[in-house]
């Protein structure tokens, strides 16, 4: 018997007294018997947490892919950058991790206060003034990217460059059998979206990324020309992080930037949670989904923060509402203004430049090895994509037997041919570096894929 | 009784500093003040420009803000203790099953060995992990009573839209399209806006004058164009439908499938499971039932577990036990395809399962039960000051309403729950649901103690006689919190989401 309840068995037999009861069977005498359960849950009796502890050790070492047996050169949107204590430790304090929504501002303004300085930075880093509190990560925000062109343009026809990540395509699929939103995906020639080919009449959206799932920098003109020629929005998904040194979504002239904001301090987490980063212009602003901090005084005409323009959201506007987003990623948010603002405006173009070195440093070497050869000649920022002339999957668990994390097979991530490779997607891998890799990690990756393909 | 000195959930002797605001970290920015610290890695720092074509440079537009470490911690510790918390007090926040996050849960899954691995990892890395899903997937149907469950979800209401989808994929699949969805008047917010964006329309089932779902006017509103029912039972009200059955008889006796809104689950653990009363989806919100924290607005957790019927649809790829024992990732046959970028919210998950490990099906029925006779000695114990609602036995939560305070003092039940603050104690849900008048909905949780409820009750009790002594002041209240009643209406007229937007 294990579990964090206070109640005493005296405690419990004045309570019942009190309503006038003997047995808290009472108190369940009112659901009926047909469907009551008789014989408990079918589930094991409680343990102690060192016992449960203990039992958990047999997940924690099945798992080989972790920080301590590989070094991590795996990215497709998910990245290993540097988490240093002390975001870790205020990130970690309880008031922010226990806190509920801030639904009473007067005893909330920690949190309100958090996210209306993350809301500044991804306004910032996005280059677009309407940014929201967050959701739940990027693949659902480009859900709700497409949602809010719907509802600008009234349109079903979504054209999404196959450059963006097979995740998130998949997802906007999914949701569109709810929606009924027609979705065209636009190949890659050469790693980039061959838009010239493409009927973008009656358009909602044109969809692209930046970079691409690839690595690739596609020059977004081409994307922003082709929605202004059919009045659709121009929706960006981004890297946040690329933003320290490459154009913002704003730059490129996009109505709405996502992104995914696990490079701000989130750890690899398996893929959650993660934090769904959104923005996008003034036009926009009451089609925004999920919650908003907004800047006004208390009656005291203090400065304070409250969750605003509530009468878009589900709990009032009900089946009117722009989307259903109730609960989403504040602690991720939090999580990464104080990361944001650990880096500060050096930090920040730091890491994006020392990611862009160690992956064309490490790409240049790639190349060199006879059988591997890029899928792009195009120019890329902290990603690339090469064939290997061998099945990647195994490729990475050959490399996996000398601790390396190779990166992401292709053919994993598509479970399939996909319009984003001309060809075969089997022998290709995605591989990133972060500023976390060092150059010997990086020769010794080279090095260790060099025997895995026999070369 | 002392409960000034003994309750244990009562926050009023938090430290939360004085009145005045705390800059932001913009204002407090320095230029070339820095904190950050990278490894040193050798790699040669060739010029960016060498590196990409000047057309994607941004010409360095992009500014952050600039402080040492030492602000960087004094400023967020400073707006932490701005922040009302599980921690600090009692949050009897209804409909959100505030309770005690426990640190275990914490602890385990901040594991590295769970939570420095990539989801991008070959599922021959990642094998522990996949045990661990599929072991949680197995245990929420253990609870539920159905037979598979989807762990993507991020949340509830990405659940909700997730069993609407499967709906309509079933539906689909029959060569039987329809399009309209029932849910009762007491419903969440969120289960009518998913249904929108379900692609289905709502029709609103009134309740009787029990609380309940009106069966006969259930019944009018049933035909073969209805694709399913969502429910949340016990409803919005904390009272169970005591006509479930005859509801789900109903509802499939026209094709239609019933759709468990889990909001509620903490009532029944145990007791009853909704795949014996006949439901056919279930989402679970982890961050509520299950303990994980709420984080100040997530993250959260929204498994949807399904009867037999709709397995074939669940979104994938799942987590699968295989003969050998291994593990690895299928796609149900007939899936409706990824709901989240990876597979759901991980952690969240692994700190739900080490919390049904914790209290095991003993444990588990422990906590219905002590949520539902805290939320009932609350309602007694309140009866004469704020009366419940439906006065009768509830689930773990009651619907109390100020009505009688209104009329007799113009005192409204947003003056009770924001004087509430001032007496260390979260509000409850205000105006919520709908049907009640004035309504405080109260949720203690099974892990506050008598002491607390007694406090709470005491608070309570204080309010009203000051609804007496001098209404004007609840008016003005709160005033110790570190801000008074923010001006709403200004935010949302003039809207500043930025320090950018305030500056201009």
């Amino acid at each position: 018997m294990a579990d964090y309840l206070p109640h005493t068995p005296a405690e419990i037999d004045e309570m019942l007294a009190f309503l006038g009861m003997d047995s808290l069977e009472q108190l369940f005498a009112h659901i009926p018997p047909a469907v009551r359960l008789t014989q408990g849950l079918d589930l094991p009796e409680g343990m102690s947490e060192p016992d449960v502890a203990a039992l958990f050790t047999n997940y924690t070492s099945a798992n080989r892919a972790t920080a301590s047996e590989m070094t991590c050169f795996a990215g497709a949107g998910v990245y290993d950058h540097e988490v240093p204590a002390v975001v870790k430790t205020l990130a970690g304090r309880s008031e922010f991790v226990t806190a509920y929504t801030p639904y009473q501002p007067e005893v909330a303004q920690g949190v309100l206060q958090a996210i209306f300085e993350y809301q500044t930075l991804i306004a910032r880093l996005s280059g677009l003034p309407i940014p929201n509190a967050s959701l739940y990560d990027a693949a659902t925000g480009l859900v709700e990217a497409l949602n809010m062109a719907h509802g600008a343009t009234t349109r079903q026809k979504m054209v999404i460059s196959a450059g963006v990540h097979p995740h998130w395509r998949e997802a906007a699929k999914t949701f569109a059998r709810g929606t009924g939103h027609e979705i065209v995906e636009v190949p890659l020639k050469d790693g980039v979206t061959d838009w010239r080919i493409v009927d973008a009449t009656n358009a909602a959206a044109i969809v692209a990324s930046y970079p691409n799932y690839l690595g690739v920098l596609e020059d977004m003109s081409e994307a922003k020309a082709l929605a202004v020629a059919n009045d659709a929005l121009f929706v960006l998904g981004a890297d946040p992080v690329a933003a320290g040194v490459l154009k913002t979504a704003g730059q490129w002239g996009a109505d709405i930037f996502v992104g995914e904001g696990q490079p701000f301090g989130t750890p690899l987490a398996f893929g959650g949670p993660f934090l769904g980063l959104f923005a996008c212009t003034t036009e926009q602003t009451r089609r925004l989904p999920g919650r908003i901090v907004g800047e006004t005084v208390d009656s005291n005409n203090r400065r304070s923060f409250v969750t605003t323009l509530r009468a878009r959201e589900q709990d009032i506007r009900r089946e009117k509402a722009t989307s259903n987003v109730c609960t989403n990623q504040t602690l991720m948010a939090v999580t990464a203004a104080i990361q944001l603002g650990w880096l500060g405006t050096q930090g920040l173009r730091e890491v994006a430049t020392r990611c862009a070195q160690g992956a064309h440093y490490l790409f240049d070497e790639l190349v060199k090895i006879d059988g591997v050869k890029a899928v792009s000649t195009q120019p890329f920022f902290r990603e690339f994509a090469v064939h290997l002339g061998h099945d990647a999957s195994a490729v990475l668990l050959t490399m996996a037997n000398d601790g390396v994390l190779g990166g992401v097979s292709i053919a994993a991530l598509t479970s399939g041919p996909d319009p984003s490779i001309d060809g075969d997607v089997d022998d290709v891998l995605l591989v990133t570096v972060t500023e976390r890799r060092t150059k010997d990690e990086i020769d010794r990756y080279v090095e260790v894929l060099r025997k895995a393909i026999g070369q | 009784m002392t409960s000034r000195a003994l309750s244990g959930g009562r926050a009023a002797s938090a430290p939360l500093m004085g009145h005045e605001t705390e800059p932001t970290i913009f204002e407090m920015s320095v230029p070339g003040r820095s904190a950050y610290q990278l490894r040193t890695t050798g790699v040669p720092s060739t010029a960016l420009a060498d590196l990409i074509p000047a057309t994607h440079l941004n010409g360095d537009v992009v500014n952050i803000a600039e402080v040492s470490e030492r602000d960087l911690v004094a400023h967020f510790t400073r707006l932490s203790h701005r922040q009302f918390s599980v921690d600090l007090g009692m949050y009897p926040l209804g409909s959100c099953t505030m309770k005690y996050n426990p640190k275990f849960c914490d602890a385990v899954a901040n594991d590295p060995g769970l939570n420095s691995v990539h989801p991008g990892s070959p599922a021959e890395l990642t094998q522990g992990w996949l045990e661990l899903l599929a072991t949680l997937e197995e245990k929420l149907c253990a609870v539920t009573g159905m037979a598979a469950a989807t762990l993507q979800p991020a949340a509830g209401a990405a659940g909700e839209l997730t069993g609407l989808l499967l709906m309509r994929a079933y539906h689909s699949a029959n060569g039987d399209p329809r399009r309209r969805i029932l849910i009762p008047d007491s419903a969440h917010g969120t289960n009518p806006a998913s249904v929108t964006l379900g692609g289905f329309e709502v029709t609103t089932v009134p309740s009787n004058d029990r609380g309940l779902v009106d069966l006969k006017k259930l019944k009018a509103s049933l035909d073969p164009d209805v694709a399913g029912i969502m429910l949340t039972n016990p409803n919005t009200l904390g009272l169970f439908e005591e006509e479930i059955t005859e509801i789900a008889a109903a509802v499939h006796e026209v094709g239609g499938l019933l759709y468990y809104d889990g909001a509620n689950l903490n009532a029944i653990l145990g007791a009853v499971r909704p795949g014996d009363m006949g439901f056919d989806i279930v989402h679970m919100n982890l961050h509520k039932t299950f303990a994980t924290p709420h984080g100040g607005g997530g993250p959260g957790a929204g498994p949807v577990a399904v009867s037999q019927r709709l397995v074939e649809f669940l979104p994938g790829p799942k987590a699968t036990r295989m003969d050998d024992g291994t593990f690895a990732w299928v796609k149900p046959p007939r899936s409706i395809g990824r709901v989240h970028g990876w597979h759901g919210n991980a952690m969240v998950l692994a700190r739900a399962l080490a919390y049904i490990d914790v209290h095991g099906g003993d444990g588990l029925t422990r906590v219905a039960k002590y949520a539902v006779l805290n939320a009932n000695w609350l309602r007694h114990r309140l009866r004469a000051t704020l009366p419940a609602a439906y006065d009768r036995v509830c689930m773990h939560e009651c619907v109390l309403t100020a009505t009688p305070l209104k009329n007799a003092y113009g005192v409204r039940g947003l003056d009770v729950a924001k004087a509430l603050l001032e007496e260390g104690f979260h509000s409850p849900t205000v105006y919520f649901p709908l049907i009640v008048e004035e309504a405080l909905m109260f949720e203690p949780t099974e892990t506050e103690s008598l002491q607390t409820l007694e406090a709470l009750a005491e608070a309570v009790e204080r309010i009203a006689q000051r609804a007496i002594d001098d209404p004007d002041a609840l008016h003005r209240a709160p005033q110790t919190t570190p801000v008074s009643r923010v001006d709403e209406a200004r935010a949302a007229r003039h809207l500043i989401p930025t320090e950018d937007a305030a500056s201009r």
